[in-house]
């Protein structure tokens, strides 16, 4: 039997004092009537921690490296308090064969109630063989994982929409989770990678209320992900006033102008990157002066350039973007419409001719 | 003309476009022009302005009468699908064009041969020509619904979730494309075929008043369709 959080706080030495205090400020934290804190304090005293499977596919490990930076809530306080990570190959102390055997101990112990996250996402071309974890193909482990989980989180762009791996011409034919896994719920948290407090979050949320977080209708939690970065943006003031930067280093980017016209994604791009920041609210992209790259949005990879306003139509060649394409078939139309004209007048003035 | 006394449909003029459709045409072409003009400089905004942010509301303006000029575009053809139901039969021409009739398709061949110069002259006709039914039916209608429904998916995001905008457009039409840079890309090519339309429409009114054997640019101003020859028309129904 797993601890409970009680028990776990117990030990590290808290007074059953300070616990019941922690259960009053929790409840008015959510804005929660005095009456919620015993529930709370029972909820956390009989719970017992959630397993979690952290499992790894095709990434490059910067969900972990965010979400150990976590500092409302600390991510220690997550992986020591919170939830019983059982499994993640990155941070884990068990290695090998070790380390696989406990994927199986966790789904047989807690079977159909552990969470399953995964970071990165599964290959399907080759058999799958462009991912290779214990000497099986991840798809394998990914499969046997999910089938006996509660629901899943995809973690990052990767799990969630496909991210770099899945960008054209994704010769590994990688996919994102919910391409291969049909039965279980899905709690997307996208971005490259996600902020680490909002991965932090999305589990508190789980553990506190005992359900997954309300999702939008592409399953991402509502309560990060329902806002764009320019909604919140700080340099919004300057893009209502067409104040942009016009060129890097230019006086507008000094003076901290609006990054659209550098082709900052912010306007499509749904995060909380502008309230919350990152590295414990000490900036983001477009404080750093940089645009946003659109990191948590659906194929990024290839809605670029990132430093242009107008995605590039690459059926049209290198430079193409929907004013090349239209301003063309403009000209083309005209040019054909002043020939016709011509024509028309020539004839116009034949039949004339005929008749006199 | 002399034959036109004994020939009830050879009249000179008839009463074609009531006063509410002419209105919602030029009302449907003044906000297409603020709508383009304004979208184009949404995307490619102008250099930028001196002085203090809270001085300056320029791109403010300019969206505001881009989405001021969408509301009008968008109740004004929610006005034109009534009026296809309360006006005369030339109202709905826009609307249901006879894709299975023969005889249309004959009349569409003719008239792209008339275009061709193959033909010496055109068919006479009180609504609007096969060709132009058609023409207007897909790359002007259809291309209409397309970007009064991604325009608002757009304007939702702005208003957030819970606002209609957002829950009746933005909530599928942004997940159906992928993410919302699609949409922007997509709302932005369908205005340059619009203006593609435009300039062929804007031609073709203009050609067909001076060659054709009908009115066209005074019908849509007055209502009333004049004609050159007192010969039976080719929808006379």
């Amino acid at each position: 039997m797993t601890e409970t959080f009680y028990e776990v706080m117990r030990r590290q030495g808290i007074t059953r004092r300070s616990f019941l205090k922690y259960c009053s400020l929790t409840a008015a934290a959510l804005g929660l009537g005095p009456a919620f804190a015993p529930k709370i304090a029972h909820a956390m005293e009989t719970k017992p921690r959630i397993p979690v499977l952290w499992l790894h596919g095709l990434e490059c490990t910067c969900c972990s490296e965010s979400f150990i930076r976590s500092a409302h809530p600390l991510a220690k306080d997550v992986v020591l308090s919170m939830v019983s990570l059982d499994y993640d190959d990155t941070i884990m102390a068990a290695a090998g064969h070790q380390a696989e055997a406990i994927v199986q101990e966790t789904i047989d112990k807690y079977d159909g109630n552990y969470i399953l996250a995964c970071e990165g996402n599964p290959p399907l071309n080759q058999d799958g063989m462009s991912c290779i974890i214990a000497g099986k193909p991840y798809l394998d482990q990914l499969n046997h994982a999910a089938k006996h989980c509660k629901a899943i989180i995809s973690w990052g762009s990767c799990a969630s929409y496909g991210c770099v791996q899945a960008a054209k011409p994704n010769p590994t034919q990688a996919v994102p989770i919910h391409k291969v896994i049909h039965d279980k719920p899905i709690i997307k948290v996208p971005g490259c990678p996600p902020i680490a407090e909002v991965m932090t979050a999305v589990i508190t949320y789980m553990l506190t209320f005992d359900r997954i977080p309300e999702l939008d209708r592409q399953g991402r939690p509502k309560m990060f992900y329902s806002q764009r970065i320019h909604d919140k943006c700080y340099r919004r003031p300057h893009f209502d006033a067409g104040q942009f930067v016009e060129s890097w280093d230019d006086e507008g980017a000094r003076k901290g102008y609006c990054l659209y016209k550098m082709g900052c994604k912010g306007p499509t791009t749904y995060n909380a990157c502008s309230t919350i920041r990152w590295n414990e609210g000490t900036s983001f992209p477009i404080q750093a002066g940089h645009g946003c790259i659109g990191c948590s949005e659906d194929g990024f990879w290839d809605k670029g350039s990132w430093y242009a306003r107008l995605t590039d139509i690459k059926q049209f060649g290198i430079e193409s973007n929907a004013d090349a394409v239209g301003g063309t078939a403009a000209a083309v139309v005209g040019a054909a419409t002043a020939a016709h004209l011509g024509i028309s007048a020539i004839k116009r003035a034949q039949q004339k001719g005929d008749q006199e | 003309m002399t034959t036109m006394a004994t020939k009830p449909h050879a009249e000179p003029a008839i009463y074609v476009y009531e006063a509410p459709l002419r209105l919602w045409h030029w009302t449907n072409a003044l906000a297409i022009v603020v709508l383009a003009i304004t979208g184009y400089f949404i995307a490619s905004p102008l250099p930028s302005v001196p002085g203090e942010a809270s001085d300056n509301f320029l791109m403010g303006y300019i969206r505001f009468a881009h989405f001021a000029a969408g509301y009008i575009l968008a109740i004004a053809f929610l006005f034109r699908i009534y009026w296809a139901f309360m006006g005369n039969h030339h109202a709905r021409q826009l609307f249901t064009p006879p894709l299975l009739s023969r005889e249309f398709w004959d009349g569409v061949w003719h008239e792209i041969k008339w275009y061709a110069f193959a033909v010496r002259e055109p068919r006479k006709y009180i609504g609007h020509n096969p060709l132009a039914v058609v023409v207007m039916h897909f790359l002007f209608l259809w291309l209409l619904v397309f970007m009064i429904v991604t325009g608002f998916a757009l304007y939702g995001e702005g208003t957030g979730m819970g606002s209609w905008q957002y829950e009746l457009f933005s909530a599928w039409v942004i997940p159906l494309f992928g993410q919302s840079q699609d949409v922007h890309t997509w709302h932005h090519l369908i205005m340059w075929a619009m203006v593609c339309f435009i300039i062929i429409h804007v031609y073709v009114a203009i050609r067909e008043d001076i060659m054709s054997r009908q009115s066209l640019v005074s019908t849509m101003i007055s209502g009333w369709r004049m004609f050159k020859d007192s010969r039976e028309p080719d929808d006379g129904h």
